[in-house]
C-alpha cells in the first residue's frame, strides 16, 4: 500500500490533492458527484471582510483549451461565511481551507483574525494574486515589497498554517515566492490566474464586461508547471502547484516539478469527479512504478 | 433535486431544422427524474472545446429511457455534438437547475411561449402538463416558418399558434403582437423561453397585464451547478445569482427588467 499522505507546514494531509479556491464552491455542489471528504483538502471561495457583488455579467469566456473569468471575488462576506457556511464544511471530513482577500492590508488582517478563531479551519490561503478586482488582489502580488508586507501583517494576526497564493503576472515569480517566505508564509500556492483578453470579432467588443479576465484550464499548464519547477528550487517552504491540471499524469508532473501537494481547478467544471480521479491515478503511478510513498516523487525530476 | 455524471449512448442524431439537431440518449439503467425547464452539462467531444454544452431537457421518455436535445449549431462545441453518431458515448451531468414551477403550483390554463431553439424545454413542459390533465396552448415565433421547430411534435400535447416575421405562418409579427393576447384573461400562468429581447417583451406583456410569468434564461456557463459564479444574472432580491443553481427558470418578478 503506497502512502499517498504529504505535509503544507504544520497541516497533514491525506494524500497531495486539493480542490482550487472558485471552482469547488464549498463542497457541497460536488457531493453528488464523488466523496469529498477524500480530497486532501479543499480550499472555498476566496473570502473578503464585506460583502462582493463581484462584476457584471459577461464574466466567462471559453478560449482554445482554456477559459478566461472575471468573477471578481463574488461572496457574501466573512462574517456570513462564519455564521451560515462554516457550520455546515466543518462537518466534512477533511481539511478546509478559507481563500482570504482583501483590498486593502487592514481587510486581509481583520478577515484573517475573524478565520483564526474557527478551530476546524486549519490553514488560509492569502490571495494576493487576483487579476479580477479594481483595488488590492493581484495588486499585491506582483511587487516583492507590497507582498511582504500584506503576509508580515497577516502573519502576525494569524497563527495557523499560512498559504500564500502567487500570481504569474511577474517578470520573476521567484522573487515574489522569496519575499513572502521570507515575511512568514508556510507555504507559496501558484500559479493564479494569467491575465487574457477576449474580442467578439463580430460585435468589434470586448465579451467579458471587465475587457480582461483570468485565464485557465490547460492551455495554462506549461507556464505553471514552469513556474513551480523554478519556485520550488529557490524557497525551503512547501509549494503547491496548480494550473490546468485536468488528470493524475498532470498532477504527477507538478509533484515531479518539486510540489508538495496539487489543486484542481478548472478541470472541475468539466469533469465533476475529476478530483477523486486524480487522487486513484497518483496512486496508480506511484504503484506502477514501485514507489512506496508520493514523498518520493517530489521534486524528483531527473 | 440528486445530480447524476452519466455516461449516456448515442441513440439518434438528426437535423430537424436549419442547422439544428435533435440527439437522442440512451440510459439502459433509466434516467433520473427530471422537471421541465431543467438542463443537462453535455460533455463535448473535441480536444479543443474545454467545456461542457449546458443544453434544455427537450423530452423524456421514461420507457425508452432516453432523453432528447434540441441543439442550434452556434459554434465549435455544439457542432461537434450534431457530429456525435449513433452508438457514440456521451457523458452527461443531469438534471441542473430548476425547471417551471407547475408541480409546486396550481395553473390550469398555461400558455407556453418559445422562440427560436428555446422551443427546447417547453415540449417536456407540455408532455408533463397533459400527463396532469393540463392541455397547454402553445404560442410559438420565428423569422419565418421553417424556424418554428417540431411542430407535429408540440401539436400532440396542445394547441399550437405562431407568428412569423415574413408572415410565412400564422399571423405576421411578433408573438406579443399575436391575437391570442387579446383576452389577457385566457391564461393564468405564462411559461417562455427564447431570445432574450422576446423573453423581455413576453414579461412586460405579463407584467402590464398581471399575469404570472416564468421565463427561462441562457447564459454563457462554465460549471452548471453554481461552483464558478461565471452566469450571474442580477436580482432585484439578492444581487447577482447564478443562473445554473437558481434558474435557468425565474419568475420574472424577480428580475430587473422593468425600470
Amino acid at each position: 500500500m503506497v502512502q499517498l499522505n504529504t505535509k503544507i507546514g504544520s497541516l497533514e494531509l491525506k494524500n497531495p490533492v486539493m480542490t482550487a479556491s472558485g471552482t469547488f464552491g464549498y463542497g457541497s455542489e460536488y457531493a453528488d458527484f464523488m466523496d469529498i471528504s477524500r480530497l486532501g483538502a479543499i480550499i472555498v471561495k476566496g473570502t473578503t471582510l464585506n460583502p462582493r457583488q463581484g462584476n457584471p455579467y459577461p464574466r466567462m469566456a471559453e478560449t482554445p483549451s482554456g477559459m478566461l473569468n472575471a468573477v471578481g471575488l463574488q461572496n457574501k462576506g466573512v462574517d456570513h461565511f462564519v455564521d451560515h457556511i462554516y457550520p455546515e464544511v466543518r462537518k466534512i471530513q477533511t481539511n478546509i481551507i478559507v481563500n482570504v482577500s482583501g483590498s486593502c492590508i487592514d481587510d486581509y488582517v481583520q478577515t484573517a483574525c475573524i478565520i483564526n478563531t474557527l478551530d476546524d479551519i486549519p490553514a488560509i490561503e492569502l490571495n494576493i494574486s487576483c487579476p479580477n478586482v479594481k483595488q488590492g488582489g493581484m495588486a499585491f502580488g506582483v511587487n516583492p515589497d507590497s507582498a511582504a508586507q500584506v503576509v508580515e501583517a497577516v502573519r502576525k494576526a494569524y497563527d495557523k498554517t499560512l498559504i500564500v497564493k502567487l500570481s504569474p503576472n511577474v517578470t520573476d515569480i521567484t522573487e515574489i515566492a522569496r519575499a513572502v517566505e521570507g515575511a512568514g508564509a508556510d507555504s507559496v500556492s501558484l500559479i493564479n490566474t494569467m491575465l487574457g483578453m477576449a474580442i467578439d470579432a463580430e460585435k468589434r467588443k470586448p465579451i467579458l464586461s471587465t475587457i480582461t479576465g483570468g485565464m485557465s484550464g490547460p492551455a495554462v499548464k506549461p507556464v505553471a508547471l514552469r513556474m513551480v519547477w523554478q519556485t520550488a528550487k529557490v524557497v525551503k517552504i512547501p509549494v503547491i502547484g496548480l494550473g490546468g491540471i485536468c488528470s493524475a499524469t498532470d498532477a504527477v508532473e507538478f509533484l515531479l516539478a518539486g510540489a508538495s501537494a496539487v489543486q484542481i481547478g478548472t478541470a472541475n467544471f468539466i469533469d465533476p469527479s475529476i478530483s477523486g480521479k486524480v487522487i486513484d491515478g497518483i496512486q496508480e503511478y506511484l504503484e506502477r512504478h514501485n514507489f512506496t510513498s508520493v514523498q518520493e516523487i517530489i521534486g524528483a525530476l531527473e | 433535486m440528486k445530480k447524476y455524471q452519466l455516461d449516456l449512448e448515442v441513440e439518434d442524431n438528426r437535423m430537424v431544422g436549419p442547422g439544428v439537431t435533435l440527439l437522442t440518449l440512451r440510459n439502459d439503467k433509466g434516467l433520473p427524474d427530471m422537471v421541465g425547464g431543467q438542463f443537462a452539462e453535455i460533455q463535448v467531444p473535441s480536444a479543443r472545446v474545454l467545456l461542457r454544452r449546458p443544453v434544455s431537457i427537450h423530452s423524456i421518455d421514461k420507457e425508452k429511457s432516453t432523453v432528447e436535445f434540441l441543439i442550434q449549431v452556434v459554434g465549435e462545441g455544439t457542432a461537434s455534438l450534431a457530429a456525435l453518431k449513433v452508438g457514440d458515448t456521451v457523458n452527461v451531468v443531469l438534471p441542473l437547475g430548476n425547471g417551471f414551477s407547475y408541480r409546486s403550483t396550481h395553473v390550469a390554463r398555461p400558455l407556453l411561449i418559445g422562440g427560436g431553439v428555446g422551443v427546447a424545454p417547453l415540449l417536456f413542459l407540455g408532455q408533463e402538463l397533459a400527463a396532469h390533465g393540463i392541455r397547454p396552448v402553445f404560442l410559438f415565433g420565428g423569422r419565418n416558418e421553417e424556424l418554428i421547430l417540431r411542430k407535429e411534435e408540440f401539436m400532440k400535447y396542445g394547441s399550437l399558434f405562431m407568428t412569423t416575421e415574413d408572415g410565412s405562418a400564422g399571423e405576421k409579427g411578433f408573438v406579443t403582437d399575436h391575437s391570442l393576447l387579446l383576452d389577457s384573461e385566457s391564461f393564468d400562468r405564462i411559461y417562455a423561453c427564447g431570445p432574450t429581447p422576446m423573453l423581455k417583451a413576453v414579461a412586460h406583456w405579463a407584467r402590464e397585464h398581471e399575469t404570472a410569468c416564468e421565463v427561462s434564461l441562457e447564459h454563457r456557463m462554465a460549471c452548471g451547478i453554481g461552483a464558478c459564479l461565471c452566469c450571474v444574472e442580477d436580482t432585484a432580491d439578492s444581487g447577482n445569482v447564478c443562473v445554473c443553481k437558481e434558474g435557468p427558470v425565474f419568475n420574472i418578478d424577480r428580475l430587473k427588467w422593468f425600470n
